[in-house]
């Protein structure tokens, strides 16, 4: 907890610094950034299952906000959770069958899939509005203080979302199931053979991540008011996952600090835009030859060595 | 004939064409994953790089050696854009894949996507992220079967995607490196171990399924007259699942797969709407690995301990 907030105070002064109105609005899509990274890295940083589509989870997430609010006036508030939910519903959907299946098929399963909900969202005209996508998302009402055009509130809500997502990210990655899953990622056979029920598990781990898509597809859907199919792209699924490579798999801060840096990158690298795409590319190969634990991977593996000393301390005493 | 048959029969034949093309491009992905289990991801970009190298040797004719005969043009843009390709395909696996030998699969993917990433955008930013069109080099002869049509274009690819096919089981099955690449599928270490330089069949296998890749490339080009640096992505993608469909590791299974996998799209394009053509292509996908993830022809291998 302490942590979290030592990482996340200095953030909460930016609008103060910076009144500065694209910056801001960057910053919260930073934010959101950071989320996605967040939840896809207990996918495949902490259990291992490579998930190449899930920008769909996000644009399910989205979709169900802006749907609910356009059709039923729901309201943000509700919509949130809502988003976060339907978005888990089609993890276990996806999940149920296919993890079963060894890991690097997952990987092209869930990039099928993430196809396939794109296209369906780009040809469901009825529904959808097709490529133009649905315009008109309801923003969020805080007990009467209406958000606006104005970046910052946003701000401010994605902040607090990174922050709850963090802690109990955190408290998960040092539960019995944490555990359970970085002992799969490690060794899914010797997992089972320790009794770990391995199918459980890494379902949980599928639907928790595709709970935190949902719910910052949602955010986005209503701090854009438009969102079109072509916002969800496989770049961007390859995109987050580069955050979680760069920051370093199974570490949350890790992949909180490849969001930050890959969010960023882009706006400080102005005059090479083009290059820009070029860049991950080249930087996911060099981080997988020379460090592929990432930038903070190799503080997991301290603080590993730390718990089990602590442990041994524990039963010397 | 009665019409219905006749549209049947074209959509079949149509189907046939592009299937061709994919089963060129799956042979690639199933070779890399019998000696590497990798799903190698930039082997997509390797099509689209074959097509561009295929347009840029069209484009050097053009402007420098005018009256050379179609067949001509043909010939030199297959061999220029097969010899390109093959060696962008053995620097990959050299540069990219070669340190990684030996680390968890998942390492070797996300790199094998970096990879793609790289040269879609190198592509881009070499040729412009506008949609090429290609020369038409082909004459436009259409041959009439019973109410089929029959284009020159769809002969050369029925022509040389079957005469690869026949080179490549003909290599694998009688070559001494062919006999070295079952050999390394099968197990590397003992491969090893009898005196087979493991990285050498390795290399060969990229630079022959690169190759196969480039010529399909090259035609996938000439037969849509138009070529992006998108489009590796989508065929890639297609000809992995024809790949899977078939039984992964498997040759006559990519072959098949690659056929049939056509052959559905282009009934399925033809008969529903083309609009979810792609769709098909991917719930395919997503079916086989659910379902039968060891394909048609592919055999069960339970994970190793």
């Amino acid at each position: 907890m302490k942590k979290i907030i030592l990482f996340l105070l200095p953030f909460s002064f930016f609008p103060l610094l910076d009144k500065n109105a694209y910056h801001m609005d960057l910053m919260t899509n930073v934010g959101i950034y950071v989320l996605l990274a967040m939840g896809l890295n207990v996918a495949v940083g902490f259990t291992g299952l490579l998930n190449l589509g899930y920008a769909a989870f996000f644009a399910i997430g989205a979709y169900t906000y802006a749907l609910l609010n356009l059709h039923m006036g729901c309201p943000f508030w509700l919509g949130l959770p809502i988003g976060g939910l339907v978005s888990m519903i089609f993890g276990f959907l996806i999940g149920i069958p296919s993890i079963r299946v060894r890991g690097d098929y997952l990987a092209i399963t869930t990039l099928g899939f993430g196809e396939i909900v794109r296209i369906a969202f780009n040809n469901l005209d009825r529904w959808t509005g097709g490529p133009n996508g649905l315009l008109g998302i309801a923003r969020p009402n805080f007990f009467g203080f209406q958000f606006s055009v104005n970046a910052t509130p946003y701000f401010y809500l994605v902040l607090i979302l990174v922050a709850i997502t963090a802690y109990l990210l955190l408290r998960m990655s040092d539960s019995k199931t944490g555990r359970a899953l970085v002992a799969i990622r490690e060794d899914e056979l010797a997992a089972s053979c320790m009794g770990i029920p391995t199918l459980h598990v890494k379902l949980t781990a599928f639907g928790t991540s595709s709970f935190i898509a949902g719910i910052a597809g949602a955010v986005f859907a209503s701090k854009q008011t438009i969102i079109t199919p072509d916002s969800f792209d496989f770049v961007l699924s390859v995109l987050i996952l580069a955050m979680v490579v760069l920051g370093g798999m199974g570490n949350l801060w890790g992949a909180a600090l490849g969001a930050l840096v890959l969010g960023i990158l882009p706006e400080l690298l102005r005059g090479f835009a083009s290059y820009r795409m070029l860049i991950f590319g080249l930087l996911m190969i060099l981080m997988m030859i020379f460090r592929p634990q990432g930038i903070l991977g190799g503080q997991l593996i301290r603080r590993e060595l730390q718990t089990k000393n602590e442990g041994a301390s524990d039963a010397a005493s | 004939m009665d019409s219905q048959l006749q549209l049947f029969l074209q959509q079949v034949l149509n189907g046939l064409t592009i299937g061709m093309l994919y089963a060129l491009v799956a042979l690639g992905y199933t070779m890399v994953y019998g000696v590497l289990q990798l799903i190698n991801f930039a082997h997509g970009e390797i099509f689209m790089v074959g097509a561009y190298l295929a347009l840029t040797t069209i484009w050097f004719f053009a402007s420098w050696l005018g009256g050379v005969p179609f067949w001509g043009i043909l010939i030199a843009l297959f061999v220029f854009s097969m010899m390109g390709s093959a060696l962008l395909g053995a620097v990959i696996e050299k540069v990219a894949y070669r340190p990684l030998r030996g680390s968890p699969k998942l390492t070797a993917l996300i790199t094998s996507i970096g990879v793609s990433f790289f040269l879609q955008n190198a592509v881009m930013l070499l040729y412009g992220s506008k949609e090429q069109s290609v020369p038409e080099i082909i004459p436009n002869v259409q041959f009439h079967l019973g109410g089929v049509t029959l284009s020159l274009i769809q002969l050369v690819i029925f022509g040389v995607s079957i005469g690869l096919m026949c080179f490549l089981t003909w290599f694998v099955k009688s070559t001494k490196t062919g006999m070295a690449m079952r050999a390394t599928a099968e197990n590397p270490e003992a491969a090893n171990l009898m005196g087979i330089s493991v990285n050498h069949v390795i290399r060969t296998t990229f630079i022959l399924g690169s190759a196969l890749a480039a010529v399909a490339g090259a035609l996938f080009s000439m037969n849509y007259g138009s070529v992006n640096f998108h489009d590796g992505y989508l065929a890639g993608l297609k000809a992995f699942t024809a790949a899977v469909f078939g039984g992964i590791g498997s040759i006559p299974g990519a072959m098949i797969g690659g056929l049939l996998l056509g052959i559905f799209e282009g009934l399925g394009a033809g008969y529903l709407s083309s609009e979810w053509k792609d769709v098909f292509a991917f719930a395919l996908l997503v079916t086989v690995l659910i379902f039968r993830p060891s394909g048609l022809l592919g055999e069960n291998v339970p994970e190793k301990v």
